[in-house]
């Protein structure tokens, strides 16, 4: 395999942590060129995007990854902690390990992509652009390294320390009611943490490294049902303290997603949180929720999960059709796309519970669509609010002929998230149904969420009309249309969503290959065989 | 047996430098007859000429003065850490204002270093008279400390409350002592465990004595119930003070806790498998612990969300702490251990870190009400990032060194399948990020109040102690395979084999 180093240091370090860098440099343009700061900032996500096409370049999609070391790609492993037993049973190892497969790949591009957008979509921040610009840059850094750890330890301090920049992002640059939602959603991650740091330690616990005889951190390790001592906590196969430790795992994930009921800190985050946050919040970081899931409960807890197929396809049902029945209800623009956006996520989970190829890739498919549609839908309101500083859908109407660009990009956004063919969601959502209906035990439940479909065209259809549509209130006589650098930041967004469309393969086939062996491990591991 | 005692003055060089140098400073103190930084500078070179001599003790294993103190691994930890804390607080204590406007001269660098002395022979004493004589040091240096500003009213209710609860505490642990004397016949901790591993230890004798000792060794680290003079005395007495008493002062209690439960109650000398000891059975001390480790991180967690001065706060956090401190010791075996060792060294650094915040910021508004501290983060951005840096680490969240000693607790916990007591203890510092937060929320995300005029700079001096805090706090949080090791080498103690 080809090395990829720059001065000695890998691509995935630097991918990861270029923008810790620009936080560095950030912090230290002096007073007198504050206004480069948000130029600098913006080269660093850039910088990102570029080294991320060269991954995608040279990406080799047949390899499948999941719980193969030799199947991972652009592999650093390095020790990071490791103590000797002096006495007793107390050496640790923990080491700095990244890896892309075909999970993490996609997740990889949309981080890059929408990092990249949303450093654009902040020019208009105006207040202590220094702070926010580290901060944001900080943030970055967290996600991108969620998506590459590889060591369970890793993973969670980059899951952790990307809460403490979202919560000064929302707190100080957010809007009315920034503190309550900012705290909000700073307790409920971390309420859901604490269950992941339950299962993680009873993880390392149970586990014992076939080859150095240690417990261990390592996902890949983890995932062997041979390193598990059949002795220990975890042992054994359907126990009762595996499916608690899967639940516990699934709690803290689906405060991420989020599942309902531990939904609602995202609507008030949303609403709050800055144009350029929400874009991020949308695009990427309800992704983590679902990654955690393929990346750590399903291969670790095979059994588990296949036995709580059942109660997770019915809360994916109840994301749909409860989130649809909410955006619809909703009078501000920002709090619909929240919503829709649960929506959405539900898809995901029901994809991820059917278990079959198909649904699985559908799942991913979904996450990568759902970020980039989300991400065009929060751009626009952002640009619909800096104009007319409101959001309140029924104090629109008429806009199409006011703002006819805007208008344009606005309606492939919807499009695309009302699922209509020939836009990037349709295909991800008929993935997942196709997957869902395959698996039995689901088929039902599948049957009743595509009336979530119905639903989300209904809400859509409906505020394009309430915005667009009808007579122009007089107060808007003088808005002004999208400008340059807005329609710059979401155009590259639209081209892949139509892109993707038609001939949705350049994501597909990134993941296909690791999503058969997803499937078939976790089938094979549980014991139980889906779909037939 | 003077040949013995004469033997043992040569390992006594640590602590007889801590003597020689706290009368230095008193006989400068009054050649000088006014404030002057020179005390100060002459007791911290003493405590690291003493630092040096406990370097060159590295290893050894003995007992000194006919079986009165030890010197081990264990103490040796303990006496690193109170010679960094008390050099932090001695520099603390030249930066605040406080000290600096009370009528004493510089009786508050002797009185620091009393109770650094007998920190140290709090840590390494393994006989119950020893054990009470050096917790009486550092009483008795605390209780004058915390009225150290005499003009100050709040400060002499503090010192009088101080006094009557720890009399009354160290009054009841006496008396349970002079049972246990009674009942075994030694003073000599290692003797007490034999005769009890022998004879029916389930007499209501030493339950009675156990609850009781718990109740003198709790007033000293500040475990619910026996916590209520904490919140007054911590915000009565000068900050640099309050610091000394919530880092270095409850460390030693910690450290004399530790050693007196783990040895007094062993069935034997022995470790067993993965470290652990084996405990005599019928004498149920980690449930009592247990259930004083939840109610202590339950009462401070929740009561700190309601303070509205940043010392109190503060003060409410330790006595947290000190809940997540005493799980270790619930474990019983080394890894709970190294776990307490691993926590205190952490909350060494974020805790005088988070006081000295304090010294800072209430140097320049004469104040520690948290509301007036609104916007703070704009007028001095250096002070209000580090106080991120501490606040974030107090609840643990990763990437700081609160967040290794959590885990390792945590880790301890679930490794003996306490599994209840990891999640209670975990949702604990869920609870606790909402106060730390709310802290950083009013300097960070509330504007600054209108009367308050712009800019407030530090000189370099008080930035650069704030750096020597704040990057340890950060380095040990991404690297901490030196504490890791340093911990686990300390565990061992005296006689345990």
């Amino acid at each position: 395999m080809v090395e990829f180093k720059l001065f000695g240091i890998g691509i995935l370090s630097w991918i990861v942590f270029l923008p810790i860098v620009g936080m560095i440099v950030v912090l230290l343009i002096p007073k007198s060129l504050t206004k480069s700061v948000k130029y600098v900032a913006l080269m660093f996500p850039f910088i990102q995007m570029i080294l991320c096409v060269v991954l995608w370049m040279n990406y080799d999609k047949f390899l499948p990854g999941v719980n193969t070391l030799e199947g991972f790609q652009f592999i650093e492993k390095f020790t990071w902690i490791n103590v000797q037993a002096l006495l007793w049973d107390g050496s640790v190892h923990i080491d700095y390990f990244l890896g892309l497969d075909g999970i993490s790949m996609p997740m990889i591009l949309l981080t890059s992509l929408i990092s990249f957008v949303g450093a654009l979509a902040s020019f208009s921040v105006k207040k202590n652009e220094k702070g926010y610009y580290a901060m944001y840059l900080l943030l970055v850094t967290g996600m991108m390294g969620v998506f590459c750890a590889l060591d369970f330890f890793l993973f969670f301090v980059f899951w952790e320390v990307m809460l403490l920049p979202m919560y000064f992002l929302i707190g100080i640059w957010g809007g009315k009611r920034r503190e309550y939602a900012a705290i909000k959603f700073f307790l409920y991650t971390l309420f859901g943490s604490v269950f992941i740091l339950v299962a993680m330690l009873a993880l390392y616990f149970s586990s014992k490294d076939p080859a150095t005889g240690l417990h261990t951190f390592n996902m890949l390790t983890l995932m062997d049902p041979q390193a598990i001592q059949s002795d220990s906590l975890l042992g054994g196969i359907g126990t009762n303290f595996r499916y608690l430790a899967f639940v516990a795992l699934f709690i803290g994930f689906a405060i991420k997603v989020p599942i309902f009921p531990f939904h609602t800190w995202l609507p008030d985050a949303h609403v709050e949180a800055p144009t350029a946050i929400s874009v991020i919040l949308a695009g990427v970081l309800l992704k983590m929720g679902a990654y955690g899931i393929l990346r750590i409960s399903y291969p670790m807890f095979p059994d588990a999960a296949i036995y709580f197929i059942y109660p997770m396809a019915i809360l994916g049902m109840i994301n749909i059709i409860y989130g649809a029945l909410c955006a619809m209800a909703q009078t501000d623009f920002k709090k619909l796309i929240a919503y829709s956006s649960i929506s959405h996520m539900g898809y995901v989970i029901l994809g991820i519970a059917s278990t079959t190829t198909i649904g699985m890739n559908g799942a991913i498919l979904q996450m990568f669509n759902h970020g980039t549609i989300t991400a065009v839908l929060f751009l626009m309101v952002g640009v619909l609010y800096d104009r007319a500083h409101t959001r309140g859908l029924d104090d629109f109407g008429g806009l199409a002929n006011k703002m006819p660009k805007y208008f344009g990009v606005t309606i492939i956004g919807f499009f695309a998230a009302l699922g209509l063919p020939g836009l990037s969601a349709f295909i991800s959502e008929a993935f997942v149904f196709l997957g869902g209906f395959q698996n039995e035990t689901i088929r039902v439940i599948t049957i009743i969420s595509t009336l979530g479909i119905v639903l989300n065209a209904a809400y859509i259809l409906w505020t394009t009309q309430r915005v667009f549509f009808g007579k122009l209130p007089e107060r808007w006589g003088s808005i002004t249309d999208i400008n340059g650098r807005e329609l710059l930041s979401v155009v590259p967004l639209i081209i892949i969503i139509i892109i993707l469309g038609v001939y949705p393969a350049p994501i597909l086939d990134l993941m296909s290959s690791s999503v058969n062996h997803l499937v078939s491990f976790v089938t094979e591991a549980s014991g139980i065989v889906v779909g037939q | 047996m003077q040949q013995q005692i004469l033997n043992s003055l040569s390992n006594f060089l640590p602590e007889a430098t801590i003597v020689i140098t706290l009368i230095a400073c008193l006989v400068l103190d009054l050649i000088l007859k006014r404030k002057s930084v020179s005390v100060s500078i002459l007791a911290i070179t003493g405590l690291i000429v003493s630092f040096y001599f406990v370097t060159q003790q590295t290893g050894l294993k003995e007992s000194l003065f006919c079986d009165m103190i030890v010197i081990d691994p264990y103490s040796l930890f303990f006496k690193y850490l109170f010679i960094v804390s008390t050099i932090f607080v001695i520099i603390f204590a030249e930066s605040s204002k406080e000290i600096k406007k009370s009528v004493h001269t510089n009786e508050h660098v002797t009185l620091i270093l009393a109770l650094t002395l007998g920190a140290f022979l709090m840590a390494s004493s393994i006989n119950l008279l020893m054990m009470y004589l050096s917790l009486e040091t550092v009483s008795i240096a605390s209780y004058i400390l915390a009225g150290y500003t005499k003009n100050v009213k709040r400060s002499s209710e503090a010192s009088m409350k101080y006094v009557i609860y720890g009399a009354a505490s160290s009054g009841i642990m006496l008396y349970a002592m002079s049972m246990l004397y009674g009942f075994t016949g030694s003073m000599n901790i290692f003797e007490i465990s034999s005769f009890l591993a022998q004879t029916d230890s389930s007499n209501p004798v030493v339950i009675v004595s156990i609850i009781m000792v718990t109740a003198g060794f709790g007033y000293k680290i500040s475990s619910v119930p026996f916590h209520f003079w904490t919140p007054d005395v911590y915000e009565g007495a000068p900050i640099p003070i309050t610091t000394f008493l919530a880092v270095t002062s409850s460390a030693a209690g910690f450290a004399v806790m530790i050693r007196f439960f783990n040895i007094t109650f062993l069935e034997s000398f022995q470790l067993g498998l993965n470290g652990s000891w084996q405990i005599i059975g019928s004498i149920k001390w980690t449930e009592i612990i247990a259930v004083l480790s939840v109610a202590s991180m339950v009462i401070g967690n929740f009561v700190a969300i309601w303070q509205t001065s940043l010392k109190r706060l503060l003060a409410y956090s330790s006595i947290a702490h000190s809940g997540y401190l005493m799980l270790g010791l619930v474990v019983a075996n080394q890894m709970g251990l190294a776990a307490m060792l691993i926590y205190l060294f952490a909350y060494m650094f974020m805790n005088l870190g988070a006081f000295y915040v304090v010294i800072m910021i209430s140097n320049k508004l004469n104040t520690d009400e948290i509301e007036s501290m609104q916007g703070l983060a704009y007028r001095s951005p250096f002070v209000c990032a580090a106080m991120g840096i501490f606040m974030f680490s107090l609840s643990g969240i990763p990437a700081t060194v609160g967040f290794i000693g959590k885990f390792y607790i945590f880790a301890a916990l679930i490794n003996s399948d306490m599994i209840w007591l990891a999640i209670i203890a975990m949702l604990n510092s869920v609870v606790s990020l909402f106060f730390y937060v709310k802290v950083l929320k009013v300097m960070y995300l509330k504007k600054p109040l209108d009367d308050a005029e712009s800019k407030i700079s530090y000189s370099f001096g008080y930035n650069l102690v704030l750096i020597l805090l704040a990057v340890p706090t950060i380095l040990f949080g991404l690297y901490f395979a030196p504490i890791l090791k340093f911990a686990e080498s300390s565990v061992a103690m005296f006689g345990i084999n």
